[in-house]
């Protein structure tokens, strides 16, 4: 028995390198997320590309006679205490949310990606310094610094943005360092030094475009650990008080009806969770795609 | 190895230090006055608001500001809540022990959960088994704490009656919240404990145990699984720091009183010591937490014993 259980992991547990034959791939599990996630998205980014196409109701139509109705044909997601249409608030709602996670990456991922740029590029005493900061940095919990930030900012979309933006820079720095730090040591980047191209010009021309992949990977995923982190921040009360709530904030108001109207509080976090999911699923095969050991693809 | 715990002291004395300067600076660089927040603004009066930051000292520039505040940190001062004048370390004192056991529940969930899952996906690759796990990874590390708290009370509270919905008194209101924390811990360690396995799986020293013909559960229980679980400790510590700040939002759904209740309700005041000291205490407690991790590799890792 033994011997017939390690003779199999042997069999199935050939090295990558072993196997230099691609056969023709299987359509796999993993494809089938991959699509899923590639439709999720879709269908999200299109809601809050042009809601009033998908939505079956206007946002803020508050329906007299169907108060806290149940999902039905008629209202999919249930209607809230104003009997507004939960499907249709949720519809709308996905543009500020999608917004917070797309531009607080954006952000993040720029000032983080520069950051790490200098560092790692500059080396010496000026990497030393802005890595330590960076971990320090880094010490002070996401969110915490988030709040704190937006408590001190106050609501608004823009400082909700910036909150988020500013607890994953150190994320990006470092990533990017590592990166740059590599890539500034390969043979055609001292080619291209020996051959006399300015630092500045090995910088744009050879080193950042080789760079840009990990920290492309990790902002992909990035737009996931955002929107959660955004929709907590609204779900702790410091999101944006406006007409339409986006999902963290319409899940908050639900809260007060948990016990006659589950529905309010349980679709918006459904989106949540569809959206970062799809979110991470491709960011995991990117990384697989990125990744040199190509571990976690097999 | 006396040397190595006194030098990492020494670094994390400087990293507590240093993010007591970045969170004074952030707080004083942002807009918004304590005063506000201590007077009716239709009733204050130039002198008065003058008076007041007179009292308080954020009269005086930005470096003898940190200096005075430096040195009450030192002495353990972590100020006064701006709202009802209570000292602000005491507070968190006492909120702390309902904060430590939420934490630590949820670790346990994290880790209990996010080894077992993350071994036997890895040992079970591309199976059944494997997928079911990488899924609940997946999903972990997907849903916002509040949602699954949520749901955990719509399933477990409200339908079910078997545990309470909030308060922080006894066992069983920490079954629901640790639960709801533990999923996000348990899913990033499924995928890191799944991908350090798969490498050390693919290394040549595997292949030597197998060609010695030992048995497959001892090569993956305590070969494997030893060499794989030192990247695993190393984020382990850093999760136990996110879950502390993920408190922030279980404790207000739950209704526990910890210090991530603390700190949410003093953003919503805008108290700003409170705010500053519990920010600044969970800074410690995640330097500690990471030094003690670091510390305890040489115990797990002969390596670093020995390279000492």
């Amino acid at each position: 028995m033994r011997e017939a259980v390690s003779a199999e992991a042997v069999w199935v547990e050939p090295r990558q390198e072993v196997q230099p034959v691609r056969k023709a791939r299987r359509f796999t599990a993993n494809d089938l997320f991959l699509c899923g996630a590639g439709i999720i998205i879709f269908f999200i980014v299109a809601c809050a590309a042009v809601p009033s196409w998908i939505a079956p109701y206007a946002p803020t139509e508050m329906l007299p006679g169907s108060i806290l109705l149940k999902p039905s044909m008629e209202h999919l997601f249930g209607t809230d205490y104003f009997g507004r249409d939960i499907f249709s608030v949720m519809v709308h709602g996905s543009r500020d949310s999608l917004l917070i996670g797309f531009a607080s990456v954006l952000v993040g991922g720029l000032l983080g990606g520069t950051i790490g740029a200098v560092s790692g590029y500059a080396g010496g005493w000026v990497d030393t310094v802005i890595m330590r900061l960076n971990d320090i940095w880094m010490t002070i919990p996401g969110i915490l610094l988030a709040l704190a930030i937006a408590g001190a900012l106050g609501p608004s979309l823009f400082n909700i943005v910036l909150a988020v933006a500013v607890s994953a820079v150190p994320g990006y720095a470092r990533v990017m360092r590592a990166q740059v730090m590599s890539i500034k040591n390969r043979t055609f980047v001292r080619a291209s030094m020996s051959i006399g191209a300015s630092p500045l010009r090995v910088f744009w021309r050879h080193v950042l475009p080789n760079s840009l992949s990990p920290l492309l990977v990790m902002a992909t995923i990035g737009i996931g650990t955002s929107i959660l982190t955004g929709s907590g921040l609204s779900f702790l009360g410091l999101g944006v008080l406006r007409e339409i709530p986006d999902w963290g904030t319409l899940l908050s108001q639900g809260r007060g009806y948990l016990t006659v109207a589950w529905w309010i509080c349980t679709f918006p976090g459904l989106a949540i969770t569809a959206f970062v999911l799809s979110v991470n699923i491709i960011g995991d095969r990117l990384r697989d795609h990125f990744d040199p050991k190509k571990l976690t693809q097999r | 190895m006396a040397w190595i715990v006194a030098k990492r002291l020494g670094s994390s004395l400087l990293v507590i230090f240093g993010s007591l300067v970045l969170v004074f600076t952030i707080l004083y660089v942002l807009p918004g006055d304590p005063t506000d927040t201590m007077i009716d603004p239709s009733v204050a009066t130039p002198e008065v608001i003058a008076n007041l930051r007179q009292q308080l000292g954020i009269d005086q520039p930005f470096h003898i500001q940190f200096l005075r505040y430096l040195m009450n940190m030192i002495q353990g001062d972590f100020g006064k809540s701006l709202i009802n004048s209570d000292p602000v370390l005491p507070k968190i004192l006492e909120h702390f022990p309902a904060t430590l056991a939420l934490t630590a529940a949820s670790s346990f969930v994290s880790v209990v959960v996010g080894v077992v899952l993350g071994v036997l996906s890895a040992v079970h690759r591309n199976r059944a088994i494997d997928l079911i796990a990488r899924l609940i990874g997946l999903f972990g590390i997907s849903m916002p704490t509040f949602w699954s708290g949520i749901l955990l009370i719509l399933i477990f509270s409200i339908t079910l009656g078997w545990f309470p919905a909030m308060g922080s008194d006894g066992w069983n209101t920490l079954v629901l919240p640790a639960l709801a924390l533990g999923t996000v811990g348990a899913g990033f360690i499924v995928r890191m404990v799944r991908n350090s396995m798969l490498e050390v799986i693919s290394e040549q020293f595997i292949v030597t145990l197998r060609s010695k013909g030992l048995g497959e559960k001892a090569i993956m229980y305590r070969h494997a699984l030893r060499n794989a679980m030192i990247p695993a400790v190393t984020m382990i510590g850093m999760l136990i720091g996110e879950m502390l700040a993920g408190t922030v939002v279980i404790e207000t759904v739950f209704s526990r009183q910890g210090i991530g209740r603390i700190i949410a309700d003093g953003i919503m005041a805008k108290d700003l010591p409170v705010v500053q000291g519990v920010i600044l205490f969970s800074a410690v407690i995640y330097v500690v937490v990471n030094l003690l991790v670091d510390l305890s590799y040489s115990f797990i890792d002969p390596r670093v014993r020995r390279s000492a």
